[in-house]
C-alpha cells in the first residue's frame, strides 16, 4: 500500500474534489435562483 | 408519465425524489469505499494501486452513461419537442464532464506506477479525451447562443453526431492494440475479475450512478427555475416598456 499511497490518495482526493465542487456549485445556484424568484413575487404582491 | 412532462409536477417530483437519492447515493459510496480500503484485497500483479480500479472505473461508465442520456434527450428535443428534454440534456453535460475528467485524471495516476507514464496516446485514451472535448463544447455552444430553442437545436444535433465516440471508447481495446487493458467485467464470457474485487467495484458503481441521478435531477431543477426566472424577466421588461417587449419578441 505504501509504494502507492501517492497515487491511491491523489486519485481519491481529486475525485472527491470534483463531487464537492460539483454539489456546491448545485446548490448554490439553486439558492441564488430561489432569491431572485422570492424577489420577483414580491415585487408581483406589492403591485 | 407524461403528467412530469409539465415543469411543475416535475418540480414536486424532484422535490419528492432528491432526498432519498441522495441517502442511497451516500449510503452506496459509504459501504463500496469500506468494501474498497477494507475488504478487497490487492492486486497479485499491481498491489494496492488497484484501489484506484473502484474510482476510474465508475467514473468512465459515468461518462459514457451521461452521453447517452444526453443522446435520448436530443431525440426528445428534435423528434418530440419535449419541454424538459433540452432541460435534461443541458443539465447532464457538465455532470458528463466532470465525471470524465475524474475517468481521466485517475487513469493518469494509475497509469503512472503501472504502465511507467502520465499518458499515451493509444486508441482508448485517446478517444475518451476527445469525449471529454465533446462535452466542453456542449456546453460552450449552450453558453455561445442566445437563444434557448436555437442553442436546443444545435446542441441536440452536435450530441447525435458525438454519439458515435461511444462505440469507439468501448470496442477500441479491441480493435487496436492499446496499452490499455481489454474489458474485465461487461465481456462475452462473464466478468474476467474475482468477485472479492467485482462486488465492491460494482456497489462503487451503483454509488456513482445514484450520485449522477442525484445531481442530475437537481440540475434539471436549477434549469427549469432559470428558464421561469428568464421568461418572468422578459415579461417585467415588456410591462415596463412595451418597446422592449416588441424587440424581446419580435
Amino acid at each position: 500500500m505504501k509504494d502507492y499511497t501517492f497515487y491511491i490518495a491523489s486519485a481519491y482526493g481529486f475525485a472527491a474534489l470534483v463531487v464537492v465542487a460539483a454539489i456546491a456549485k448545485i446548490t448554490l445556484d439553486y439558492r441564488a435562483l430561489r432569491r431572485k424568484l422570492a424577489r420577483f413575487d414580491n415585487k408581483e404582491q406589492n403591485r | 408519465m407524461l403528467k412530469y412532462a409539465n415543469p411543475t409536477n416535475f418540480l414536486a417530483l424532484a422535490a419528492r425524489l432528491i432526498p432519498w437519492l441522495a441517502g442511497a447515493a451516500a449510503l452506496a459510496l459509504a459501504v463500496g469505499l469500506y468494501l474498497t480500503f477494507f475488504v478487497a484485497p490487492d492486486d497479485y500483479q499491481q498491489g494496492a494501486s488497484v484501489k484506484i480500479m473502484y474510482l476510474h472505473v465508475p467514473a468512465a461508465w459515468l461518462g459514457m452513461m451521461c452521453y447517452m442520456v444526453m443522446t435520448s434527450a436530443a431525440l426528445g428535443t428534435l423528434v418530440w419537442r419535449h419541454p424538459l428534454a433540452d432541460a435534461a440534456q443541458k443539465a447532464a453535460a457538465p455532470l458528463g464532464a466532470a465525471f470524465t475528467l475524474v475517468c481521466l485524471v485517475t487513469g493518469s495516476l494509475w497509469g503512472k506506477p503501472m504502465w511507467g507514464t502520465w499518458w499515451v496516446w493509444d486508441a482508448r485514451l485517446t478517444s475518451v479525451l476527445v469525449l471529454f472535448l465533446i462535452y466542453l463544447g456542449l456546453i460552450g455552444l449552450w453558453q455561445t447562443i442566445e437563444e434557448p430553442a436555437q442553442a436546443a437545436r444545435a446542441a441536440a444535433i452536435l450530441t447525435l453526431v458525438g454519439v458515435v465516440n461511444i462505440p469507439i471508447i468501448k470496442f477500441s481495446v479491441d480493435w487496436w492494440n492499446t496499452l490499455h487493458q481489454s474489458a474485465s467485467v461487461f465481456r462475452l464470457g462473464g466478468p474476467a475479475i474475482a468477485p472479492s474485487m467485482l462486488w465492491p467495484l460494482l456497489i462503487m458503481a451503483l454509488g456513482f450512478t445514484l450520485l449522477f441521478f442525484t445531481l442530475h435531477l437537481m440540475a434539471i431543477r436549477n434549469e427549469i427555475l432559470s428558464r421561469r426566472l428568464r421568461r418572468l424577466s422578459i415579461t417585467a421588461a415588456a410591462a415596463e416598456d412595451p418597446e422592449v417587449a416588441g424587440e424581446v419578441f419580435s
